[in-house]
């Protein structure tokens, strides 16, 4: 089987990207770290973190419950502040390009307001922007018509299926036309036949508008799929411990899904995700630890 | 269980969803125990109340009814517990000798605490959603004066509806005032709910696209909060009704049902059914103007929640 | 740009439990103490409406000058509020059960419950005045007890019917009885909606109680001292048995909000709110 991991020692961002090399990188991040609470309670939701998106990428995060994922995405979107290190979107500090609106966001729940209809609630980013009422309503049905919904544009979220809710969720986050896209385990609360023919429809997407994700998952295979890049993170405390390219065709169909490559590339994520395991508990064993502890037969 | 709004309107079915009765057959049942209570009514009468003589004559035939009941219960006297027909007969009879019948005051009267009751809500309200509001900006100001807006509803209102009064002067806008009192208390009480219970990714989605606060306020806090709010005026409504009537009473303003009160209890003795009579009135009432908030509530939120709650 | 940001303190772990406590309690001990003097020195500087709201030193001495009437109203009017909040509660929580138990019951009741609690029920004191006689204490407990019966009942249903339907299948699974499930499940469940209504309760029995006083009662009984006294101008006597009032209230509250944190530890509203 060929080696195709990097390790985790070597800077982020290396190996063939898919994109073309844009000036800087979309998201910039260096020796970022998050620390929740003080003193001896402290918890180390992130530590060490380097990590550099190029445009047009699509990076997923992946790694078990604790890893620090969301904390990650939220810390490139400035919704917490980072506390060593930092984070820089478009070029700017994170803060600066969330007050500029330069991404959109999506969540695991599709969070629209009860009481708005569809189209309002894809306005509302643009309407917070202060865009006047006929660009935001035109800008509205262009994203429904995007994510194929049009059709439900004066409807109320409670009359539409969980997966169309989020269809509306991504809709929403694009009616900005942002550079990045952030999405946290969007899917998650979908069914697996929903989930693959949402990944399906997201990469339609993606390829239309051309934007970054930035995208936390716990899925491998969706993340395989949907990636250029596979982020593999570990906890106690977050860190990054590889980072895979997916080096898979485009454009990603059902025919993906079955081909060998895919498989071979879903193995590799899920032995970077053991290969934490080993790792654990404790943060700082080093790979010769890590290595006896396998030679030992304790794997 | 998350955090379940203490919405009166909400399914109260929700964990036990063996709904018995269809909305027809609940209706009937309401009805049943509505007829069922004036019915123990009589019965009680019938059974240890003063004796009954009705002579009276109806579509032309004669009854001479006469029954003495075989115990004595002074709750059940007539003085205490008037025959129900005198008290519906009691609509029909002059107020005042040679005036308008009893119904016509009443609705005259109701229609009198019904504007103070009315502005009472409104001030109250407004005043219980700013501070709600105000309390939701500025911790620090919650902090500091809930304990007192929580004190100010153990005063009981009677003491101060006196020096209100006096000082405003005897005016239904003064009793406005005091029913303004009693009613703010349960809408900032729902505001400081309301205000904060929208999903937290939400307030996260408000945060990345860059909203200011003012933003986050009309388009996510009170949007969110309606639900608490309307279940709060319903309880206000009642209040207010309550409060109208009571401050109507130290002043002694005779136009409005409070008036109406200290009246027929004053003359309770040569007419006790004019009391129960204006009682009633002020019972329908506190129910029109609970139910007037009901219907603003389905207004305002149309389209809004699934069809299928109660 | 490097941002080292200290992490924010989660809590009190740093500061002792009793620092933070005194820190979240001092703004509002801040307002009594600014109110308390800018009460007593504006008075003195506008001489506004003395006779109406007089200064606390002049309250306070009429408490003391007073404290013979005004402790035996206390009691009076105080056994008349508990009185009636224990036999008003106890009867809408057994009602709630009642109404829990049997379905078609509930829909039909609690409909009309909950129309009753709109209902001015105070202004049937007149009527218990004469029921039970003006001079007796059960009169007004009546009334308070009416009151508390309503916000009691429909509340306790609530509890006892809003379970979780996930919890409920988890008995069925188990296959414990209808006795185990109320034992179990629904009461837990329904104490905070119980101490919710409770609360409220606690206030609205003072209200209740002096209110009902002043369709008629005996002259020491609060209600009826403040509206005296209050009428020949005495409005010191009168302030000070009103705070008399007020604190009755607050202390009942605190006494159930105490009652409440000893058996619901675990309840959310223990926790900070969000956003």
């Amino acid at each position: 089987m060929t080696e195709i991991r990097s390790s985790a020692t070597q800077p982020a961002g290396t190996g063939a990207a898919p994109a073309r090399s844009d000036a800087q990188p979309v998201v910039e991040i260096s020796g970022a770290g998050k620390i929740f609470g003080s003193g001896p309670t402290a918890v180390h939701a992130l530590q060490g973190i380097d990590l550099s998106i190029r445009a047009r990428e699509f990076v997923s995060l992946i790694g078990p419950s604790g890893c620090g994922k969301s904390t990650l995405l939220r810390l490139i979107g400035d919704l917490i502040p980072a506390s060593i290190g930092s984070v820089k979107v478009n070029g700017k500090p994170a803060r600066q390009a969330r007050m500029g609106r330069e991404y959109g966001i999506v969540f695991q729940a599709p969070v629209l307001f009860e009481w708005r209809t569809i189209d309002r609630n894809v306005e509302l980013p643009l309407e917070i922007s202060g865009r006047p009422a006929a660009e935001r309503r035109e800008r509205a049905l262009e994203m429904l018509r995007l994510v194929e919904l049009e059709e439900f544009a004066k409807k109320y979220p409670w009359q539409l299926s969980g997966g169309m809710q989020q269809r509306v969720a991504i809709a929403r986050a694009l009616v900005i036309d942002p550079k990045l896209l952030l999405m946290d385990e969007p899917f998650g609360a979908l069914d697996e036949m929903t989930r693959e023919r949402m990944n399906s429809e997201l990469m339609s997407i993606w390829r239309r508008t051309h934007t970054t994700v930035v995208f936390v998952t716990h899925s491998i295979p969706e993340a395989v799929f949907l990636s250029t890049r596979v982020v593999v993170m570990s906890a106690r405390p977050g860190r990054v411990t590889s980072v895979i390219d997916v080096d898979l065709p485009q454009p990603r169909t059902f025919e993906t899904r079955e081909s060998e490559r895919y498989f071979e590339l879903v193995t590799a994520v899920r032995e970077a995700l053991h290969q934490r395991d080993l790792d654990a508990p404790g943060a700082r064993e080093s790979n010769g630890d890590a290595a006896r502890i396998r030679a030992e037969g304790y794997a | 269980m998350a955090a379940a709004p203490a919405i009166a309107s909400a399914t109260l079915l929700r964990g036990d969803v063996r709904s018995g009765l269809s909305r027809r057959g609940r209706a009937a049942a309401i009805a049943v125990i509505v007829v069922g209570f004036l019915v123990l009514w009589e019965v009680v009468k019938w059974v240890g109340g003063d004796p009954w003589r009705i002579h009276a004559s109806i579509l032309g035939f004669a009854i001479n009814y006469e029954h003495f009941p075989p115990l004595k219960w002074a709750i059940a006297s007539d003085l205490a517990l008037p025959h129900l027909w005198s008290i519906i007969g009691a609509y029909g009879q002059p107020a005042v000798r040679f005036g308008p019948p009893v119904w016509q005051v009443l609705i005259g009267a109701s229609l009198f605490t019904l504007r103070e009751a009315f502005v009472g809500l409104v001030i109250g309200a407004a005043l219980g959603l700013l501070l709600g509001i105000v309390f939701v900006r500025f911790r620090v100001l919650e902090r500091a004066f809930v304990p007192y807006v929580v004190a100010s509803q153990t005063i009981p209102l009677i003491t101060i509806a006196p020096i209100v009064v006096i000082y405003l002067g005897a005016r239904w806008t003064s009793v406005a005032l005091i029913a303004a009192y009693l009613t703010f208390f349960p809408v900032t009480v729902a505001a400081l709910r309301g205000l904060r219970a929208a999903d937290p990714r939400a307030f996260e989605l408000m945060r990345a696209t860059a909203a200011s606060e003012t933003q986050v306020l009309w388009k996510l806090r009170l949007p969110a909060a309606t639900p608490y709010l309307f279940s709060a005026l319903r309880v206000s409504a009642s209040a207010s009704v309550v409060g109208a009537i009571i401050g109507e009473l130290p002043s002694g303003i005779p136009d409005g049902l409070g008036g109406q009160i200290l009246q027929d209890v004053q003359y309770y003795i040569t007419g006790p059914e004019r009391l129960w009579a204006t009682l009633a009135a002020a019972a329908v009432l506190g129910m029109v103007f609970v139910g007037l908030v009901g219907l603003a509530d389905r207004l305002v939120n149309r389209g809004r929640h699934q069809p299928a709650r109660t | 740009m490097t941002t080292a940001q200290p992490a924010a303190p989660a809590g009190p772990a740093l500061v002792g439990p009793w620092a933070s406590r005194l820190r979240e309690a001092l703004p509002s001990v801040a307002v009594f103490v600014g109110v308390l003097l800018a009460w007593e020195f504006s008075l003195r500087i506008l001489g506004v409406q003395q006779f109406l709201l007089p200064r606390p030193s002049v309250i306070l001495a009429a408490m003391v000058d007073q404290q013979a009437d005004l402790s035996r109203g206390a009691v009076y009017t105080a056994t008349e509020a508990l009185g009636g909040l224990v036999i008003g509660s106890f009867l809408g929580i057994c009602a709630a059960f009642a109404t829990a138990r049997w379905v078609s019951a509930r829909e039909a009741l609690l409909p009309v419950a909950i129309v009753a609690n709109s209902i001015p029920i105070i202004a049937l004191a007149p009527i218990t005045n004469i029921w039970f006689g003006s001079d007796n204490p059960m009169s007004r407990m009546a009334i308070v007890a009416v009151m508390v019966f309503f916000p009691l009942m429909i509340n306790t249903t609530r509890g006892l019917v809003e379970v979780d339907p996930a919890a409920l299948e988890l008995m069925d699974a188990n296959a414990a009885s209808t006795w185990q499930v109320i034992r179990k499940v629904r009461v837990p469940n329904a104490l905070p909606f119980v101490f919710t209504a409770f609360k409220v309760a606690t206030t609205i029995s003072v209200i209740g109680a002096v209110v009902g006083e002043y369709f008629g009662g005996p002259q020491y009984a609060l209600g009826v001292y403040i509206t005296s006294e209050a009428y020949v101008f005495r409005y010191m006597n009168a302030w000070a048995a009103i705070l008399i009032a007020s604190a009755m209230g607050i202390i009942f509250y605190l006494a159930v909000s105490g009652l409440e944190r000893l058996l619901l530890p675990w309840h959310s509203s223990r926790r900070q709110p969000a956003g």
